[in-house]
């Protein structure tokens, strides 16, 4: 057991993948001496050296074509894109990675795991602080990563690392320096299976990347006045939980979904609309979404922090729903 | 021109009997589309055969080639079976693809040729497989075509200077057709030849007359080489004309017809029939013959399309294979 920061847990899961497969290698901008613009490379470039740790001109599509091709050659690329708005020309991902499986019946794999830092709330002004995850799950034949704590970042890298699928493995920034403790020697988080890192009966608030970790702090914080909050983090957004999802609401009769990016066609949307269609006999309100608003995120630091839902957006809407 | 020895003769051979296929397997397309037989998009290499050829005669089974659109003759040239493009064509589940890549995408991982529709897209996917190889130590190269309209598409910078910086073994091959759909290469090109924008990559550059089989022959044979030797990418220029339309939609009457007339002299078919003829190397009655043959291959290919089951007409088949594993999200 060690106590290791999410970029550490990043960058120490490439390590051991790298060293377990050698068809697996780093691509991306600044990936190499300098360790990644948020650290979650550092160390490879010492480790593995050049060919297998390739620093690539700024060019987000032909660093994704490039593995892309790599791909389809043999290899198991990981293509970091410095920030998720750099992937502004989506041709390689969603009209390459996603198609060559399907378009082959089934002959084509194509095992590339694309990572993207996402999100702000670090005053660096609207492109690049965005949350897009949501983009990734418009796109069939994309599976879509997105871990909320260093444990499960190594854990579902390591097996994105082993699909054979093109796996998207969003990362929210402000989660690279917070630390956790992981265990030693082969730790793998499968897909598609949601963690419950917070347990209560009276109402189900599910939560994404960083968002999970303020919907537990929401979840203590209403505990205090005996409300008893579950929180469901997916994990990966695809494939969907669903299932983890469906028990919880049934229990509590009351859903709350919780995100940074923003409310018009965010993930929540997706997910208000699995639980009215799968669990609306068992609601007692409707499900409300806690989410951005719908604007450009604001530079400056103060409206950032007002456009994007903190623990106390999770409470004032829990406390709502029970109102 | 060089004197021939009988191993490049043996390989033009190759090339001419090659070009027939291609474009009798495109005058069945077209054919078989006119007669409603199938609904898709079809856009036919009619008059840039020997490029394709080319690649194909060049080009062993394990190395890889990357194609467009208009990628029928490249398929062909890998050596995917006219019965097993025609089928894919037809969308049918003995296809190629299983009917699931139609016209512009009828991939074959095994014989590593990737068509791909999307204008501009090929030169980094080859770059990225071209980084393969060297990463594998692997003495494999990739040959990236595309027409004159990809080569102002950012992709297709960003793959070619990746290939570059990277000394991919890469070659990649622009089949100049003088249209991007409607729109003509000079007006859009700021410089005289595509060619002319390989120095600005570190990489040589080379136009060729694309109709004149054995000069696309040697120039793709030297590049290749180079590739291989571990020398790194270049860009050939193969000019040509795009007989039909952009697709079998297009009545292209954006040229006129004293440009057709004038390009369909320089016909590559006849043209490397000729020089066959003067090199002793190929006969009028085996000539007659090759046709004959062909003609029934794609006879046979169509029969084969038409004879092939369609998938099956439920979702769950529709839905398979959109991951790896399992069906859905």
């Amino acid at each position: 057991m060690s106590t290791t920061t999410m970029a550490q847990a990043i960058a120490d899961a490439q390590a051991e993948e790298m060293e377990r497969d050698n068809r697996v290698f780093v691509l991306g901008e600044d990936v190499g001496v300098m360790g990644g613009a948020f650290n979650a490379t550092e160390g490879l470039f010492r480790r593995f050296g050049p060919q297998r740790v390739v620093d690539m001109p700024v060019a987000e599509a032909g660093i994704l074509g490039a593995a892309i091709g790599a791909a389809l050659a043999g290899m198991r690329p990981i293509a970091e894109i410095q920030y998720i708005e750099f992937l502004g020309y989506l041709d390689p991902l969603v009209n390459h990675a996603a198609k060559f499986h399907y378009m082959s019946r089934g002959r084509i794999p194509l095992p590339i795991v694309v990572r993207l830092p996402n999100g702000g709330k670090l005053g660096n002004a609207a492109p690049h602080s965005q949350y897009l995850e949501s983009w990734f799950l418009h796109v069939p034949g994309l599976r879509v990563a997105m871990p909320s704590n260093p444990l499960d970042a190594k854990g579902l890298l390591k097996t994105a690392i082993r699909d054979d699928n093109p796996v998207v493995f969003i990362e929210d920034k402000l989660l690279y320096p917070r630390t956790g403790e992981i265990p030693d020697g082969d730790v793998l988080v499968p897909f598609g299976k949601a963690a419950v890192p917070h347990a209560g009966s009276a109402v189900t608030v599910v939560a994404i990347g960083w968002t999970v970790t303020r919907a537990v702090a929401a979840a203590r914080e209403l505990e205090k006045d005996g409300i008893s909050v579950e929180v469901i983090d997916p994990r990966t957004l695809n494939p969907l939980d669903m299932g983890t999802i469906l028990e919880s609401v049934k229990k509590t009769g009351r859903a709350v979904v919780a995100h940074q990016a923003c409310r018009t066609g965010g993930v929540g949307a997706e997910l208000s609309a699995r639980i009215a269609e799968e669990a609306f006999d068992f609601l007692d309100a409707p499900v409300r979404r806690v989410a951005g608003l719908d604007c450009p995120i604001p530079y400056n630091i103060n409206q950032e922090k007002l456009a994007l839902p903190d623990e106390q957006s999770i409470i004032r809407a829990v406390r709502e729903m029970l109102a | 021109m060089a004197d021939r020895n009988a191993d490049q003769l043996d390989k033009l051979r190759w090339i001419y009997r090659k070009m027939l296929e291609i474009r009798l397997f495109e005058e069945g397309a077209i054919e078989t589309f006119r007669q409603k037989l199938w609904k898709g998009s079809l856009h036919q290499c009619i008059g840039q055969e020997a490029i394709a050829a080319a690649m194909g005669a060049v080009l062993g089974p394990a190395d890889y080639l990357v194609s467009s659109h208009r990628g029928h003759g490249h398929v062909l040239a890998k050596g995917v079976s006219s019965r097993k493009l025609m089928a894919e064509l037809f969308g049918r589940l003995t296809g190629v693809c299983g009917g699931r890549g139609g016209s512009m995408h009828a991939m074959d991982p095994e014989l590593h040729v990737y068509p791909q529709g999307l204008v501009g897209s090929g030169a980094y996917l080859a770059a990225g497989m071209g980084m393969a190889i060297r990463m594998r130590g692997g003495r494999e190269v990739a040959v990236c075509s595309f027409g004159d309209g990809a080569i102002n598409a950012g992709g297709c910078h960003e793959g070619m200077n990746i290939a570059a910086v990277h000394g991919a073994p890469v070659v990649f091959v622009c089949e100049n057709n003088a249209f991007a759909v409607s729109t003509r290469i000079a007006a859009v090109l700021p410089v005289a030849h595509v060619a002319d924008r390989a120095p600005a990559y570190g990489m040589p550059g080379l136009t060729v007359d694309g109709t004149d089989a054995p000069s696309v022959f040697d120039a793709l044979q030297g590049f290749v080489d180079r590739a291989r030797r571990g020398e790194g990418p270049s860009l050939l220029e193969a000019t040509c004309w795009r007989w039909r339309g952009h697709t079998v939609w297009d009545a292209s009457a954006y040229r006129t017809e004293e440009e057709n007339e004038e390009w369909a002299a320089h016909d590559p078919i006849p043209r490397l029939a000729a020089y066959l003829a003067e090199n002793g190397a190929l006969s009028d009655r085996e000539r007659d013959a090759w046709r004959t043959e062909i003609v029934d291959v794609v006879a046979d290919a169509v029969d084969f399309a038409k004879t092939s089951p369609e998938p099956e007409m439920s979702s769950g088949d529709i839905e398979r294979f959109t991951y790896v594993g399992e069906a859905g999200a």
